[in-house]
Formats: structure tokens, C-alpha cells, sequence
């Protein structure tokens, strides 16, 4: 076997670099988990206060009621891309680094580990968001298996380019501009807080080409059982976009990219 | 079968803004036995820390191999660093844990889960029992080197690979990692050391290598280092300038001045040169040359030049 091959399967070693970076976050949960939560509730309060008697969607539902699962996938998208970047970049930038840098774990394990860790914190954020926002308004849940689908593969595809994005960046303000420039306006411009149906042709089509809507419109589908596009589309352009991102991600890791000299 | 080798090693970083290429080090190889104390010593910028990040998979080398206890360290990685524990020379920290959690940590990754007694045994050692449950960021400077010692001794490595671990710490703390590192040298761990305090290499290494430039100029026991020096060192205090003559080849701590003198000839012919240009002596005794006489010594003659191609 040869010694790829062995530190990929070494049995323990990315469990403690995954329960590492989950303690991480775990220590600051007020930072990480709690303020998300706020932000969220305050959109929905005052999104949802302005907007509730002058938008409906899908028909029968109200505005706060549709606004719930989008907010959810927002928080959850945002977050699973904050905890690899912002772990990465931190560690970098203060030469904690080395420390994982010395090990026999390979780029399988790192991938595994930091992935994972940013999965976990944007489902702990969704859920937490879920909760504190069911006291405003109940959406149906009409098929919860595309709900956990969805809320997977968005955290891993977000957390998988936090991974990239903190390989890359070596000062925080190039992190911003990633964040800041590509995250946030992606996320907004996804039908979190619309319908792409409300908005004119073009701007539907430009919609279509944002691989974000379709984290979100998917997700949506499993509590209303209605979409924008058919949610197997949907799966496939997420599920397609996740494995190119995560290709990405194991060959920078392989290669030691801005991390090995 | 060597506990580190060292083959051909050659790293070149590239300049910024095309000015060609900057050669780190230059066909260095030498091979480092089992059960050895082994000093790397050169001046700043002489390539110490270079090979160390070679040899810790941290960089890779332009040309040449390297391999711990014969597995290469590119292409058997995960082996090679399973036998190493390397105590980096920059004093760096994760804020989120504590002492405990952080070693904990250190060793899960090398796949150890259950490792209390060895933790417990490695903090009572290094004098940090009281500091286990102790955020990081809370620790002295001292301290946080401690746990960095701790950190890469967790896996019980059979190479340990000490960058500078002195640099800037109290007499307290040398003694108590000098007395533990020896202890694991006893016990049958190889260890490399990089130092600027040679009076330490000279004490703890059995055999050395000098680097300067990328490039191997001494490489020797150290009893045989020491013997090829001037046996001994004319030693005394002065406020005055030197002549160039004698100024070249003198080591300068304050007031204190000591130069090489084999014999009474030569130690008569000094004074006469310090009586000439009027300098005005106190304090003048002899003593055995040490290792850092070696090392001025060497570094001063041995011309090599940098190396810079286009």
C-alpha cells in the first residue's frame, strides 16, 4: 500500500483535526452560532413586518412564512463558508498552521476534516435559525428528505470554497473582498428574500446562472413541495458544482498550495 | 540505516520581480546516526531553518533527498513523520484551547486517541503540570515554548528536531528542556539541534555540522571541531580601538576582547602589536578555545559566495 494510500485511510488522525475545528467554533458559539442566529431573526422581523401584506408567493403562502427556509439557507450557506476560511486564514496569519502542517495527515483527511467542521456549524446556525424563526411563522414541511439534502450540500459546497478561499488568501482583507464581493451578493441575489418569478425575464435568466438559487430554490421545495425549477435539477447543478469545487479544493490541498513552500 | 539523510539537497527561491533566483542551500548532505545529539549550527540566513522545513515536509527541495529512518519525506510523508517531533523555531499557538486540549489534539492527529499518561508525564516533566487546564494565551512566553516542546514530543517520535528552542528563554527553562532532552537522547531519541548558543551545542552535541551560505563547511565530531581550533584564547579588557590587524580576527563583547594565540610566541607578539597602537589592556588571561572560537573561526574563512544566478 503505498504511503498516500495509508495516510488516506489513517483512522484517527482527520477525526482530530475535524474535532479540533468543531471545538473551535464550539468555544465561541456566541460569535459563531449565536449572532448568526440574531441577524437572521432581525431580517425576518423586519423584512417580514414590511413586506407581509404587500408580497405573496407560490399562491397561498404567506411572505414570512416563504422568507423562513431562504433566511435558514442563507445563515447556513453564509456560516459553513465563514468556519473553513476564517480558521484557515487565522491559523495561517498566525502560524498555527504548522502544527497540522507536521502531520502524516494527507489532503483527504484535511478536506474531510474541514469540510465537515463547516457542514456541522451551518446546520447548528440553520437549525438554531429554524427554531427562533417558527415563532413567527410555520412553513409546511411538505418533503423534509429535500430539506436535508439541500442544507448538506449547500454547507459542503460553501464549505469547501471557504476551504479554497483561505488556501488563497493570506491577508483577512483579501478575505473580505471574497466574502464581501462574491459570497454576500451571490447569496442575496439568490431568492432568499424573492421569488426569482417576481422578477422580470432577464433578470430571471441572469437568476439561472447563479448556482446559489438553486442551493436555496431547492431547499424551499422541501417545505412548500414548490419551486422556481423542478428541485432534481436543482440537485444536479448543486451536486455537479460541489464535486468541481471539492476537485478544486483536494488538488490545492495535494499540492501544498500557499501552504507548503 | 541513518536516522535522517540528507541527500544532494539543493532549495532555490525565486526572486520578486525577475532578479533570478536566490540559492538557499547547495548540495548539502551528510547523514545524522541513531541515538545521536547532532548540532546544525550556522549564522542567521545560513540555511539551518531551510533544511528543517525540508526535512518536515514544510518545504520542498529543488533537488536532492531526504529521508527519516529511510522513508522519504515527499514521497512516504506520512511515515516519515510519524518518527519526527519538531519544536519550530517561531513561538506559535492556537488561542481557542488550552495546554491539556492542545496536546490532546496534537496527538489525535498522529492517531492516538487515548495518550493521558504520556501527556501527564510530558507536562510534570516540562514543568507544566499546574498549566494543563490553562487557556494558551494566557501563558508566558517561556511557558507557551514549553508547549511547544510538549507538542512535539506527544507521539513519542524517535527523531526530535529542535529549531532554536532557547531563543529568548530564562536559565530555568534551558535547564529543565536541556536535562529532559538528554534524558530522551539517553533513552535512545536522535536529536537535532539548531542553536545560536554554541557553549549548548558544545555541551550537548556529540557531533556537528556548519553551515554557511546553503553550503556544508564543517562537518565533525565535536571533540575533533574543538582540537582543530587554536588551543588557546588570549583574553582581556580595553576602552580602545584595536588595530585592524589584530581587530579582524578578535571576538568583541563590550570591553572584553579575545583572540586566538597557539602559543607564548604568539600571545608575546599580540601585546607587542596592542603596545604599539597604544591600546591599553586589563584583565589579561588564557583560556582553552571553545566551540564558538571554531565557529568564528570558520565562518571567517571560509569565502562563499552568494549565490545569485539569472
Amino acid at each position: 500500500m503505498s504511503d498516500a494510500t495509508t495516510a488516506r485511510f489513517a483512522p484517527l488522525g482527520w477525526r482530530a483535526l475535524l474535532y479540533k475545528e468543531v471545538l473551535r467554533f464550539w468555544k465561541v458559539a456566541a460569535q459563531t452560532i449565536g449572532a448568526p442566529v440574531l441577524t437572521a431573526v432581525l431580517y425576518l422581523m423586519v423584512f417580514g413586518h414590511v413586506l407581509e401584506d404587500h408580497v405573496k408567493v407560490y399562491g397561498t403562502f404567506s411572505y414570512t412564512a416563504f422568507l423562513v427556509p431562504g433566511l435558514v439557507m442563507m445563515s447556513v450557506l453564509q456560516n459553513a463558508f465563514a468556519n473553513s476560511s476564517s480558521s484557515i486564514i487565522q491559523s495561517k496569519i498566525m502560524g498555527s498552521l504548522v502544527f497540522v502542517l507536521l502531520t502524516p495527515l494527507s489532503h483527504w483527511g484535511w478536506f474531510f476534516a474541514y469540510v465537515g467542521s463547516s457542514v456541522l456549524r451551518g446546520l447548528i446556525v440553520g437549525v438554531g435559525v429554524l427554531l427562533v424563526t417558527l415563532f413567527f411563522a410555520v412553513p409546511p414541511f411538505a418533503q423534509p428528505l429535500w430539506i436535508l439534502v439541500f442544507a448538506f450540500l449547500g454547507a459542503a459546497l460553501l464549505g469547501t470554497l471557504g476551504l479554497i478561499a483561505g488556501l488563497w488568501a493570506e491577508k483577512f482583507d483579501q478575505m473580505a473582498v471574497f466574502q464581501n464581493f462574491l459570497i454576500m451578493p451571490m447569496t442575496f441575489l439568490s431568492g432568499v428574500f424573492y421569488s426569482i418569478h417576481s422578477l422580470p425575464a432577464f433578470w430571471q435568466q441572469v437568476s439561472h446562472a447563479n448556482p446559489f438559487f438553486y442551493m436555496i430554490d431547492g431547499f424551499r421545495h422541501g417545505f412548500f413541495g414548490v419551486s422556481d425549477v423542478s428541485p432534481w435539477i436543482s440537485l444536479g447543478i448543486v451536486g455537479s458544482a460541489w464535486l468541481v469545487v471539492s476537485a478544486v479544493a483536494v488538488h490545492l490541498l495535494r499540492i501544498g498550495y500557499k501552504i507548503r513552500g | 540505516m541513518p536516522a535522517i539523510r540528507f541527500q544532494s539537497v539543493s532549495k532555490t527561491y525565486a526572486l520578486p520581480h525577475d532578479q533570478g533566483a536566490f540559492r538557499a542551500l547547495d548540495d548539502v548532505s551528510f547523514d545524522i546516526e541513531e541515538g545521536e545529539f547532532f548540532g546544525l549550527l550556522g549564522p542567521n540566513g545560513a540555511g539551518k531553518t531551510t533544511l528543517i522545513s525540508i526535512l518536515a515536509g514544510l518545504s520542498r527541495a529543488t533537488a536532492g533527498q531526504v529521508s527519516v529512518h529511510g522513508f522519504d519525506v515527499q514521497t512516504h510523508f506520512a511515515d516519515a513523520r510519524r518518527q519526527l517531533g519538531i519544536v519550530p523555531q517561531e513561538l506559535v499557538f492556537d488561542p481557542f484551547f488550552n495546554v491539556r486540549e492542545t496536546l490532546r489534539i496534537q496527538s489525535g492527529y498522529f492517531g492516538i486517541a487515548r495518550n493521558d499518561d504520556w501527556i501527564d508525564e510530558l507536562l510534570h516533566s516540562l514543568g507544566l503540570a499546574d498549566k494543563a487546564e490553562a487557556n494558551m494565551r494566557q501563558l508566558s512566553g517561556g511557558m507557551k515554548r514549553r508547549v511547544l516542546v510538549a507538542q512535539a514530543l506527544v507521539h513519542k517520535p524517535p527523531v526530535i528536531v529542535l529549531d532554536e528552542p532557547t531563543a529568548g528563554v530564562d536559565v530555568e527553562l534551558r535547564q529543565t528542556l536541556w536535562q529532559f532532552v538528554a534524558r530522551l537522547n539517553k533513552q535512545g531519541s536522535t536529536v537535532l539541534l539548531t542553536t545560536h548558543y554554541l557553549e549548548e551545542a558544545e555541551a550537548l552535541c556529540n557531533r556537528i555540522a556548519m553551515l554557511k551560505k546553503g553550503r556544508v563547511i564543517a562537518l565533525d565530531r565535536t571533540s575533533e571541531l574543538l582540537r582543530s581550533a587554536a588551543s588557546n584564547v588570549l583574553r582581556f579588557k580595553t576602552d580602545a580601538n584595536l588595530p585592524w590587524s589584530l581587530a579582524q580576527h578578535a571576538r568583541i563583547t563590550g570591553r572584553v576582547v579575545q583572540l586566538p594565540a597557539q602559543d607564548a610566541r604568539e600571545v608575546e607578539q599580540v601585546l607587542a602589536q596592542l603596545r604599539e597602537a597604544g591600546v591599553a589592556v586589563e584583565d589579561v588571561e588564557m583560556r582553552k578555545a571553545d566551540l564558538e572560537d571554531v565557529f568564528i573561526d570558520l565562518m571567517a574563512g571560509e569565502q562563499t559566495p552568494l549565490e545569485v544566478s539569472r
